[in-house]
C-alpha cells in the first residue's frame, strides 16, 4: 500500500476516534443548545449539499434528470437504497436510450 | 434485538455500494478493510473516496473532511455518557469507537423504552462493526466484476447517495438555507479553488449560516 493512501486511512481513523472520544470526555461542557449546538446539528446537511451541487451542475442535462428522478423516487417511497437505485437507473436510461 | 434486523440489511446495502464504488476509485481490497474497520463512518468515507485518487492523493483535505463531517459524533457519544458511567475509564473510551450513527440511534432508541445500556450499545457496535467490514469487501470484490460503471450509470451512485442521504436529513424550513448556501458555496469554491477544498467550504459555510439565521430566529421568537 502506498504511504500517503495509509496515511490517510490512519488520519481519517485518528480524527475520528478523537472526536467520539471527545464527546464523551466533555459531555458535561458541550453545549446542547445555543449556537454551538446549532452549528454542529446543521454540518451533514451542509457538507452533504456542498458535495452534491458542483458535480450536479457539471454533470449536464443527464445529471439534472437522473438527480430529479432521485428526487421523486425519495418522496415516492422515503427510502434511501430505492433513491440511489433509481438515480442509478435513470442514468443508464438516459445515457442509453436518451444519449444524454 | 428485533431492532437490528432492518437496521443491519441497511448497513450491509449500503456496505456493498460503498465498495463497489471504492474500487472505482482505486482502493485495494485491503485499503477498503483497512479503512472500514479503522474509520467505521460511512458518511466520511463516502467522502473520503469521492475525494480519493491514487496518484495525487489529497490526504490533509481528506482528513479535514472526515474531521467535519463525523464532528457530529460529539453529540452523540456525548449523550451516551450516563449510561457508561459505572464502567472502568479506559473500557468506556475503548466502547466509544463502535458508536455510529445507527448504533447511537438504536441504543437511544432502547434507552427511551428503559434498556440501551453499555451491553446493548457494546453488542450493537460490534454486529454493526463486522456487517460494515464484511459488506464492504463484498461490494469491493463485486465491483472488480464491472469493467465500465459508467456503462451501467454507476458513477452518478455517489451523487444519488449524497442525495438520498441528504434528502432523509430534511427536518423542516430551517434545513433550506444550509442546504442552498452550502451547495452554492461550493459551486463557487470549486470554480475558484483547485481540488476539493470546495466540501469543506461549503459545510463549514453552509452550517455557520444556518445556525446564525436559525439562533437569530430563535431568539426573535
Amino acid at each position: 500500500m502506498p504511504l500517503d493512501a495509509l496515511l490517510a486511512i490512519l488520519g481519517m481513523a485518528a480524527v475520528t476516534y478523537a472526536i467520539r472520544v471527545g464527546g464523551f470526555l466533555i459531555a458535561e461542557r458541550l453545549p446542547t443548545t445555543g449556537f454551538v449546538a446549532l452549528w454542529m446539528r446543521n454540518i451533514p446537511g451542509a457538507v452533504l449539499a456542498a458535495l452534491i451541487a458542483p458535480d450536479v451542475l457539471k454533470g449536464g442535462p443527464a445529471a439534472w434528470l437522473a438527480t430529479a428522478a432521485a428526487t421523486l423516487v425519495y418522496l415516492a417511497t422515503r427510502n434511501v437504497l430505492a433513491t440511489i437505485a433509481g438515480g442509478v437507473l435513470a442514468m443508464f436510461l438516459l445515457r442509453r436510450f436518451a444519449g444524454l | 434485538m428485533r431492532l437490528f434486523l432492518p437496521v443491519a440489511i441497511s448497513i450491509a446495502s449500503y456496505g456493498v455500494v460503498w465498495g463497489v464504488l471504492a474500487g472505482q476509485a482505486g482502493l485495494t481490497p485491503l485499503e477498503v478493510v483497512l479503512m472500514s474497520g479503522l474509520v467505521y463512518a460511512g458518511a466520511s468515507q463516502f467522502v473520503a473516496i469521492d475525494m480519493w485518487s491514487p496518484l495525487s492523493l489529497p490526504v490533509a483535505s481528506i482528513v479535514v473532511a472526515t474531521a467535519v463531517i463525523n464532528l457530529r459524533m460529539l453529540l452523540m457519544t456525548a449523550t451516551l455518557r450516563p449510561q457508561f458511567e459505572h464502567l472502568p475509564r479506559w473500557r468506556a473510551l475503548l466502547a466509544m469507537f463502535l458508536v455510529s450513527d445507527e448504533v447511537w440511534a438504536m441504543t437511544m432508541a432502547e434507552h427511551a423504552k428503559g434498556g440501551g445500556g453499555a451491553a446493548f450499545m457494546l453488542g450493537a457496535g460490534t454486529l454493526a462493526w463486522i456487517g460494515w467490514v464484511g459488506s464492504t469487501l463484498t461490494g469491493r470484490m463485486l465491483g472488480a466484476v464491472i469493467d465500465d460503471p459508467t456503462a451501467y450509470g454507476l458513477d452518478f451512485a455517489f451523487t444519488a447517495t449524497f442525495l438520498a442521504l441528504l434528502l432523509s436529513m430534511w427536518k423542516g424550513r430551517g434545513d433550506l438555507v444550509p442546504w442552498l448556501a452550502g451547495g452554492a458555496i461550493a459551486i463557487g469554491v470549486s470554480m475558484l479553488v483547485p481540488g476539493t477544498w470546495y466540501i469543506i467550504a461549503g459545510g463549514l459555510g453552509g452550517s455557520l449560516l444556518g445556525a446564525f439565521l436559525q439562533h437569530r430566529m430563535r431568539d426573535a421568537a
